[in-house]
């Protein structure tokens, strides 16, 4: 017990932070922050499999997440059926064609030699397909986004429930991984990092603008959610009962009878969204409480091992008769299948999926600096990461406020120079992370809870 | 005459812009690519230290335009330039000596230094936000146009005007003079050869008596002299947001990559290839197959061969491409 003594410190800190919001905030803030940490704590697991096992850096994550949430909305959204009638076929058309030449691809690297002749052939192939998907489609997508596109104007989905796209999510992320695996994994770390980074931004941009699949920047709005809704709680009678017992004592106070239903009112429509918070929380917290397990147990089996010795020297590993490039790729699509799954809570929980705030800074760089601060190669370490340089991040403006205020005390309000500063809050968040990683890679480069392997 | 046309069109919407913003790329290439091969990392806060360079310089501008110094025909910011320069050098130094020399004199692996510049880049893109906002600031002043289309077309007679701005011929002068400069002093002084020298080979150029500390610090100023520029000319040509500059850190990495890391030529041209290559490949031709062929023939949709949504992704993609088949970029930089 002693010797996990600090990870239990550092999480029950954590926990009474998030408490402390809870009290002197409200509880509504406390729960949002506790969701998103979670969040971020799954994409933290993705990241720190592939930096903290295998020693690969993924600039990309940014892009699995937005594919993630793309299953979301593939999955949970009806289908247009006047779209796929408008449209439909000619986008089938191509992906049969888009198929065809895959295989075609794959019909000559296997049975040429290696040869200028294959890479111009090849290269032909590519340009020839991407005309002729061109000509086809382009009718195609003119009619489904013709389709009343101030409400669909896209294909839509399955009209699943959106609980499945998580792990659609996984496998829409895990398939980009193996692509750019594929391509990148060769490259030298700092290569592989401006790669996936730049791959991730195609990404992004084939989702805002591929109006027919995703709406693009005209976003989807009121995707299903899993958990019920604020409106139907407040008037069900199990919730108010619970609701009023949980306050009996609060309720008591209180003689009057009007005034006791217009505060059991009040506190009902507080209580519904916290509720709905609640809910989301435990399902996350299982998504992470699975994959822990599943992580901590690869971490400590012999593939774990394996994964160690690859990174620490992947020359003497490769001597070893482990194939180096394999796992490589193995241990790049787990990852950012993880992330992916993560992608879709997050637009689960947001029920809107909004192209357009997919950002390099917070996707990508943001969990960078959990997995850097947390600890990599730990994933308690990870989890912990993505806890608190989330709530630094969301906390780190009022924060800043607040010690404005304190340092300007003397000034008047009119201040020219203290209204400025007032104005620039939110930008000391980036402050804060900026100067805490910096800190941490000065100071404590393996993390806040370092990476520590048992030798059993 | 319709010949004459279609040339002019291509000049005024194709070569002239991608002639501008090339350069505007090649000199946050030559940036990133002098960073890599001295210092050895990617440095990801490229675009954050170019948006500080020239944030400084609009805050000269604007203090120059107050007190009612001005060039005339000419933008203020030139005169501000020089200033920012200076400032922007102090803020390099400063970042290196607290910064990043603790893991050069470590020998840290080039990703933990990679790591350390996405904490600068944080603090340089807070520090930015916090003194000027993150909204768009114009600093652009003097006489916008040495050719206007109107102008033109009075003159020649033609249909298609062709548009000059001063922005643009003022970038392109001071990249060619800026870049000449540049390759005389890594070529024929002898520090400039020492900088080669210690970017080919560290132990030896150590052996051979060259000074690392002066080698690291003139990188330093050289990059900072670069960053400055290259922002400015990019803020005067279209207009100074920090998220934008952000941006364009990711085609700058395009071009050094594709130019060949670690060659500071290679990165100069890498700049054109991307910025070309995304103007050739999202403009509509239109208007241009309309001049060239007969009225029979004429087009009827735009040809535009990718959407301009997908600029970006073009320099992207052409990277990838490279990076798959050319690893050590067009013009041979280090073999990676």
């Amino acid at each position: 017990m002693i010797k996990n003594l600090n990870v239990i410190a550092a999480y029950s800190i954590m926990m009474a932070l998030i408490i402390l919001v809870g009290i002197f905030q409200s509880w509504n803030v406390a729960l949002s922050i506790f969701n998103l940490c979670l969040i971020s704590a799954v994409m933290t697991m993705g990241a720190n499999i592939q930096w903290g096992y295998a020693g690969l850096i993924n600039f990309g994550i940014m892009g699995y997440t937005a594919l993630g949430g793309l299953a979301a909305v593939l999955i949970s959204v009806d289908p247009v059926q006047e779209a796929w009638r408008a449209g439909g076929f000619d986008i089938l058309m191509c992906l049969w064609l888009i198929i065809a030449m895959v295989f075609a691809i794959r019909f000559i690297l296997k049975n040429f030699e290696k040869s200028k002749f294959r890479t111009y052939g090849i290269a032909a192939i590519i340009v020839a397909g991407i005309v002729i998907i061109r000509i086809t489609a382009e009718p195609g997508i003119e009619a489904i986004e013709g389709v009343n596109p101030a409400k669909t104007g896209f294909l839509g989905g399955f009209g699943l429930p959106i609980i499945f796209s998580w792990i659609v999510g996984a496998f829409f992320a895990g398939g980009l991984a193996f692509i750019v695996g594929k391509v990148a994994l060769g490259l030298r770390a700092d290569y592989l990092a401006i790669a996936t980074l730049l791959i991730s931004e195609i990404v992004i941009a084939i989702i805002k603008h591929e109006d027919w699949l995703t709406r693009g920047v005209k976003n989807v709005i009121g995707l299903d959610r899993p958990v019920p809704y604020e409106v139907n709680l407040q008037t069900t009678d199990w919730f108010i009962n619970l609701v009023a017992k949980f306050n009996s004592g609060k309720l008591e106070l209180i003689s009057n009878v009007a005034d006791k239903q217009a505060a059991l009112n009040q506190l009902v429509i507080e209580g519904s969204s916290v509720f709905v918070k609640l809910c989301y929380s435990g399902l996350f917290l299982i998504i992470v409480i699975i994959l822990l397990i599943l992580t901590q147990k690869a971490l400590y089996s012999p593939w774990g091992r394996m994964m160690r010795a690859i990174r620490d020297n992947e020359e003497a590993a490769n001597a070893m008769g482990k194939n180096v490039v394999k796992q490589h790729l193995l241990i790049f699509i787990l990852g950012s299948a993880i992330v992916g799954i993560a992608g879709a809570m997050l637009v689960t929980q947001d029920g809107l999926f909004t192209p357009g705030s997919y950002r390099p800074m917070r996707y990508t760089f943001l969990i960078w600096v959990m997995v850097i601060v947390g600890g990599s190669g730990n994933n308690f370490g990870a989890i912990l990461g993505g806890f608190a340089v989330w709530f630094l991040w969301i906390e780190a403006a009022p924060i800043a406020l607040f010690l404005i205020n304190f340092f300007t005390v003397n000034m008047s309000d009119t201040n020219v120079f203290k209204i400025h500063l007032i104005e620039s809050v939110p930008y000391f968040r980036y402050l804060t992370m900026g100067v805490g990683l910096l800190l941490i890679m000065r100071y404590r480069p393996k993390g806040i809870l370092p990476e520590k392997i048992e030798i059993k | 005459m319709d010949f004459l046309n279609a040339i002019i069109l291509l000049l005024n919407y194709i070569f002239i812009p991608a002639l501008t913003y090339g350069s505007q790329l090649a000199l946050g290439a030559i940036f990133v690519t002098l960073i890599y091969g001295i210092l050895r990392f990617a440095n990801f806060a490229t675009g954050d230290m170019m948006s500080f360079g020239t944030m400084v310089t609009i805050l000269f501008t604007w203090y120059f335009q107050s007190i009612g110094i001005s060039l005339g025909v000419l933008p203020t910011a030139l005169i501000a330039i020089p200033f920012a320069i200076l400032f922007m050098i102090i803020y390099m130094l400063f970042i290196d000596k607290f910064v990043f020399k603790y893991y050069r004199v470590n020998k840290s692996p080039p990703v933990q230094l990679a790591m350390v510049s996405i904490g600068v880049m944080f603090v340089t893109q807070a520090v930015v936000r916090i003194i000027i906002g993150p909204s768009d600031q114009r600093f652009f002043d003097g006489e916008k146009f040495i050719i206007k289309a109107r102008e033109f077309k009075e003159m020649t007679g033609l249909n298609e005007g062709l548009a000059l701005k001063s922005t643009q011929v003022l970038t392109i002068f001071v990249t060619i003079v800026l870049v000449s400069l540049l390759f005389w002093f890594l070529n024929k002084t002898k520090t400039g050869k020492s900088m080669k020298a210690y970017s080919d080979n560290e132990d030896l150029a150590l052996l051979s008596g060259i000074d690392p500390k002066k080698i690291v610090m003139i990188t330093w100023i050289i990059a900072g002299i670069l960053a400055t520029i290259g922002g400015a000319l990019y803020g005067l040509d279209k207009s100074f947001k920090p998220f934008t500059y952000f941006n364009n850190m990711l085609p700058i990495f395009a071009a050094a990559i594709v130019g060949g890391i670690g060659n500071p030529f290679g990165a100069f041209l890498g700049g054109y290839v991307i910025a070309f290559s995304e103007i050739f490949l999202t403009y509509a031709y239109k208007k241009f197959f309309m001049y060239i062929l007969p009225e029979s023939m004429e087009p009827e949709s735009l040809v535009q061969l990718l959407s301009t949504d997908y600029k970006f992704a073009v320099s992207f993609s052409i990277l990838v491409i490279v990076l798959l088949y050319r690893p050590s970029g067009i013009f041979k930089g280090k073999v990676l």
